[in-house]
């Protein structure tokens, strides 16, 4: 099997985040301040990155900004020659601090967005007055001229939300929406009663989409992720495991995805070890789940097995208990109509979300 | 749909590259990378934020020797898709 060279790199700068988003991607054991990796080891692996040819860097976290040393790490970022882009809350960020990245040469910001009014984005993140703050932010982003994606998580709670928050990109002059409904994995599964969508949801969710790609073509840009406990298919997840791209995690854990520390059976690792290069090519974590041959019934002898890969292996994990399951999600899974009920069933849930925890 | 007139841009945030691992060319945007050919390379290389676009099809038409209608129309088609996906903006 040949292995293609990654595109794409997410480096988790830290876990630090001044917010508590009940969906947050980190892993529930978070990793602490004291094990980061410093911004000499954070320029080297860029370069290891863009020498295997990744060409795009997404700087993450946690919150990124909470990291002293962002500015010198876009700087390193862009001396390696890799597409800069930071995925941020905005909290933490000042005009002067967006300045400073601006002259570092950073190419793109992607802003988070818990809520399309104070009530609910400061309830869902966990911080008053965070909402003020990102409208600041965004208005400095503007102000300097970075290029903007806004980036929506959906959950049953604030879904009603979805065409405002269509229509603040269109306002803030971003270019695109990512529309993403919420992933089942680490913190949110802790919340999955509060957090799942409706079957109703996310019909109108996919409608909603629909209407506004046709109305703003060439204005904004929509990517859509729907809610897939409510789907036929499972998503191409990663754009197939070990294909595109890979996460570094604050400490230097090399992982082909950012959940995929949920599944028990994998070695990670690290770049305080060895070359990315290597980890890439030979790492048995990301040659767990390349190809094909890894795969059981339905997949292996599906149509589909290279359109999606079998969905997402961590969710196989989470809901099946068997890492390389079909993705329940699938309609070829016998565990979708299960899946099907107990999504419904968390939809009917009343319970209150669970924060998540600060990291040390 | 972009028309001789108009002046297409390459907006903040959008630049080629060489992808010296691939060895070819590439259009870097936001989150998304998108591989040239050289007749895409060609046509990106021509905007510079003052030409109009019937401006730059004389001038492809010049150098390739090709009929200027032919190469607006495949520049027109490639362009289109750019300007849909905000990669080239369109100043009129």
């Amino acid at each position: 099997m040949s292995i293609n060279p990654p595109i794409a790199m997410l480096a988790e700068l830290t876990h630090r985040c001044p917010l508590s988003c009940p969906y947050c991607s980190n892993p529930v054991e978070l990793t602490r301040r004291d094990a980061e990796l410093d911004t000499a080891t954070w320029a080297d692996v860029f370069r290891q990155a863009a020498d295997l040819g990744v060409l795009q860097l997404h700087l993450s976290g946690g919150e990124p900004v909470s990291r002293r040393d962002l500015v010198d790490l876009v700087v390193a970022a862009r001396e390696a020659g890799l597409y800069t882009n930071l995925i941020t809350s905005g909290i933490g960020l000042t005009e002067k601090r967006l300045t400073e990245l601006d002259a570092a040469g950073l190419d793109h910001i992607q802003l988070s967005l818990q809520g399309t009014d104070a009530e609910m984005a400061d309830r869902i993140g966990g911080y008053r007055g965070g909402f003020a703050r990102k409208m600041d932010v965004a208005r400095w982003i503007g102000e300097i001229g970075f290029p903007l994606t806004l980036n929506a998580v959906l959950h049953r709670q604030n879904l009603h939300q979805l065409p405002r928050a269509i229509e603040m990109a269109v306002e803030m002059g971003a270019r695109r929406i990512e529309v993403a409904t919420v992933q089942f994995h680490g913190w949110a599964l802790l919340s999955r009663d509060a957090l799942m969508p409706t079957r109703e949801q996310a019909r109108e969710a996919d409608a909603i989409v629909a209407e506004a790609r046709a109305r703003l073509k060439g204005t904004l840009v929509i990517d859509y992720v729907p809610a897939d406990y409510h789907s036929d298919y499972p998503k191409r997840c990663m754009g197939g495991w070990g294909t595109t791209g890979l996460n570094v995690a604050p400490d230097g854990l090399v992982l082909p995805c950012h959940a995929a520390q949920t599944i028990p059976t994998l070695h990670f690792d690290n770049v305080r070890e060895k070359r990315l290069r290597e980890i890439w090519y030979e790492g048995a974590a990301f040659n767990a789940f390349r190809g094909t041959e890894w795969m059981q019934e339905p997949c292996r002898s599906c149509e589909r097995r290279e359109v999606d890969f079998g969905g997402c292996r961590c969710q196989a994990m989470a809901l099946v208990g068997d890492a390389a399951a079909t993705d329940p999600v699938c309609i070829k899974s016998p565990h979708h109509g299960e899946l099907q009920e107990r999504a419904d069933a968390f939809a009917a849930g009343e319970a209150g979300f669970t924060a998540r925890a600060a990291a040390g | 749909m972009i028309g001789a007139d108009d002046i297409p841009v390459i907006p903040r945030g959008v630049r080629m590259q060489f992808d010296r691992v691939r060895e070819r060319w590439v259009l870097l945007a936001p989150e998304r990378t998108v591989a040239l050919d050289e007749i895409g390379r060609a046509i990106l290389s021509e905007i510079d934020g003052e030409r109009s676009f019937g401006q730059i099809t004389a001038g492809l038409a010049a150098k390739y020797a090709a009929p200027q209608e032919e190469i607006a129309e495949d520049s027109r088609g490639f362009l289109g898709a750019l300007i849909d996906r905000r990669f080239v903006e369109v100043r009129r």
